[in-house]
């Protein structure tokens, strides 16, 4: 048995047989050729490029109807390479000057193109090399006859693969493909979302013992939840991942029933359950999930790997698809929060003896009007499409309150002044995240629509333990006794004010905390879209009562582990 | 007859991916042979793949170029398409 671990890129357990794929070893014959076979060799190009135009305006319908349009856009880039009327002289002359045969001759165009597009400052247009690639191999592919791996596909195969391309990915028949599993490739990467799409489990980013050891054709079990993937394995962990999948696939098909219904107790007590997301892409899935709505949208990803703060117009058309998406669903918007253990290199923040405590998050908003009131000012214009919710992170004190909210109103006026459509009327909200802001969350519900509480630096700024710290991990826990108490009180100082209180830190998709937060009074719940459909479950199990009782019990316990083993003794 | 005029590429994404896809459509319906000009290089307006190596940014001013019985309509166009359609896409 070889175990290999990688990066979960698309949850899921398969077990099935490997498939290797070895595109990368298609052999190019390189021959020279006479001047009469020219006319020959130029035909046979244009028949391959005719079958190549054929196969991708099928791909193409088919994707848009398996995955949408956005999805099969690629592939109308990919049929305008082919049509290009620079492209196809390009290959002709190849194959006159240079006396190469057609495959050659297409091999060395395309290695041109893609050598010019690999050089390219821009991000996009570097990217655009891969497609070029990505078609010649299918033009190749046919002028050679190579068989697509899709013919000798047999059902309940594992593909094995250095990397897939887009057209590999939106070709898997899902009927046959149970995984894929890459050498290549990171959570983010093109292969590994298309695999959430499609639903089927992939782990990515294995390195190159994936190919040394990997056989074509032997029994494979690809653990898309953890990471992990098997070759010829023993009897034992055959048993144990059959269990595991039999499992998996009833809970799956039980918890889908819970998508489409309200978040509700036993006794009809409504909360929401939402999502927490990084960028636009995280938006079906929450949705997919049965999230209703995005209970925190960390906006620093829009700042983060690029050299320069985005602009307003950049956060705009992001704020804006994602509002556009969610409909009428809430989607609270974080302003940014960066600093701590997140940094901006173009900022260039001078280093502290103690970031969680230093010049962070609101507090280098408040001194920076060039990065907070673009940002502000996308999210007020972007607040006309949807229902977005603006909410500050790190409040400390009442102050820092008022002088976000006067900000917030400065910069309405300027919209106002310079006629600019933006919501009037947008939500305003704060994290709760540092025990300060607990003690006086009865002055500061006053000034907000909501509170949405940060477990991480709850539990941080509490116990006094850091979170990056793997010596006093153990101590990071949302189960000690003070953390509990401080939600109890925000949630206490929210609703005598008529607020509603949220959570969005991890430990609101902690199935073991839910009745002890469902009964301490919680309306939302945020978290990331694989927990939504559990949680939905696990809510329907208690009446608000039962959980107003435990939660009392809970909040008169000692220690962190009697918490922990009193909630997993009521657990549902 | 040969026309020509130059513009400035005001969008967000310049002349790449689906505006210089929607661009080169444009010009494909044309007869006249067309021709982008940007710092000092040439390309042929109907080739995805020459529009797109020339990287012509936002703030990049081109050219224009046909040469044709239907210049005058292709150039004018063109360049309404990079300054009205093209911005509407920002919106």
């Amino acid at each position: 048995m070889i175990l290999i671990e990688g990066i979960a890129a698309s949850p899921g357990i398969a077990i099935g047989k490997s498939l290797l794929k070895q595109e990368d070893e298609i052999e190019i014959d390189k021959q020279n050729i006479s001047e009469d076979e020219v006319d020959e060799e130029i035909e046979k190009l244009h028949s391959a490029l005719e079958e190549s135009k054929k196969s991708l305006q099928e791909l193409k319908e088919e994707t848009a109807e398996k995955l949408g349009e956005e999805k099969a856009e690629i592939f109308a880039a990919h049929l305008m390479i082919l049509d290009d009327p620079e492209v196809i002289p390009a290959f002709e002359n190849k194959i006159r000057d240079n006396k190469l045969n057609a495959a050659a001759a297409v091999k060395e165009v395309i290695d041109e193109f893609a050598a010019m597009f690999a050089a390219m400052d821009d991000e996009y247009l570097r990217e655009r090399g891969s497609d070029i690639k990505d078609v010649g191999m299918r033009v190749i592919k046919n002028l050679l006859g190579v068989e697509d791996i899709s013919d000798k596909m047999e059902s309940d195969v594992v593909i094995v693969a250095e990397d897939l391309t887009p057209s590999d990915t939106a070709q898997l028949d899902t009927d046959k493909v149970l995984a894929f599993v890459t050498r290549d490739g990171s959570r983010t990467s093109h292969s590994a979302i298309m695999a959430r799409s499609l639903g089927i489990p992939s782990v990515v980013g294995l390195g190159s013992e994936l190919i040394e050891k990997a056989e074509d054709d032997t029994t494979i079990i690809v653990d898309g939840n953890q990471g992990k993937v098997f070759f010829a394995p023993d009897q034992s962990t055959l048993e144990e991942y059959k269990e595991k999948l039999e499992k998996y696939k009833a809970e799956q098909k039980r918890l889908l029933a819970f998508k489409d219904k309200k978040a509700q107790t036993k006794d009809g007590h409504q909360v929401e359950v939402a999502g927490n997301m990084g960028n636009l892409k995280d938006v079906d899935p929450i949705l997919a999930n049965g999230g209703e709505g995005v209970g925190l949208f960390r906006s620093e990803f829009l700042y983060m790997d690029r050299s320069e703060l985005p602009t307003e117009e950049e956060q705009f058309e992001v704020y804006k698809k994602a509002a556009q998406k969610m409909g009428d669903k809430p989607l609270v918007i974080r302003t940014l929060d960066v600093g701590g253990d997140k940094e901006l290199p173009y900022l260039d923040f001078p280093d502290e003896m103690n970031p969680f405590l230093g010049y962070r998050a609101i507090r280098v908003c408040l001194e920076r009007d060039d990065i907070f009131k673009p940002q502000l000012r996308a999210l007020l214009r972007a607040g006309v499409y949807g229902n977005i919710k603006i909410m500050f992170p790190m409040i400390s004190s009442l102050d820092e309150l008022l002088a976000a909210k006067a900000k917030v109103e400065e910069v309405k006026a300027e919209l106002k002044e310079e006629g600019i459509e933006y919501n009037e009327d947008i939500d305003v909200g704060m994290m709760i995240e540092v025990p300060s802001a607990v003690m006086i969350a009865d002055q500061l519900a006053k000034e907000v629509d909501f509170f949405s509480i940060g477990t991480n630096d709850l539990i941080q700024y509490t116990v006094a333990v850091d979170r990056m710290n793997e010596t006093i991990a153990e101590m990071h826990t949302p189960y000690h006794p003070a953390v509990l108490r401080l939600i109890k009180k925000t949630i206490d100082a929210g609703h005598a004010e008529d607020i509603w209180v949220g959570m969005c830190g991890e430990a609101a998709g902690e199935e073991l905390l839910l009745p002890f937060l469902l009964g301490a009074g919680l309306n939302e719940f945020s978290m990331s879209a694989v927990s939504i459909l559990k949680i939905k479950e696990i809510l329907t199990k208690w009446t608000l009562a039962e959980a107003e009782a435990e939660s009392k019990k809970v909040l008169e316990l000692g220690t962190a582990a009697e918490v922990k083993e009193y909630l997993s003794k009521i657990a549902k | 007859m040969v026309k020509e005029k130059k513009v400035m590429i005001t969008n967000k994404t310049g002349l790449h991916a689906r505006p210089a896809a929607q661009f080169v459509q444009k010009a494909g319906k044309y007869d006249s042979k067309i021709e982008i000009v940007f710092e000092e290089k040439e390309v042929n307006a109907k080739s995805i793949m020459g529009v797109m190596s020339l990287g012509v940014g936002k703030g990049n001013e081109i050219i224009i170029r046909a040469d044709g019985d239907d210049a005058e309509s292709a150039v004018e166009e063109l360049v309404d398409f990079i300054e009205v359609e093209m911005k509407k896409e920002d919106e």
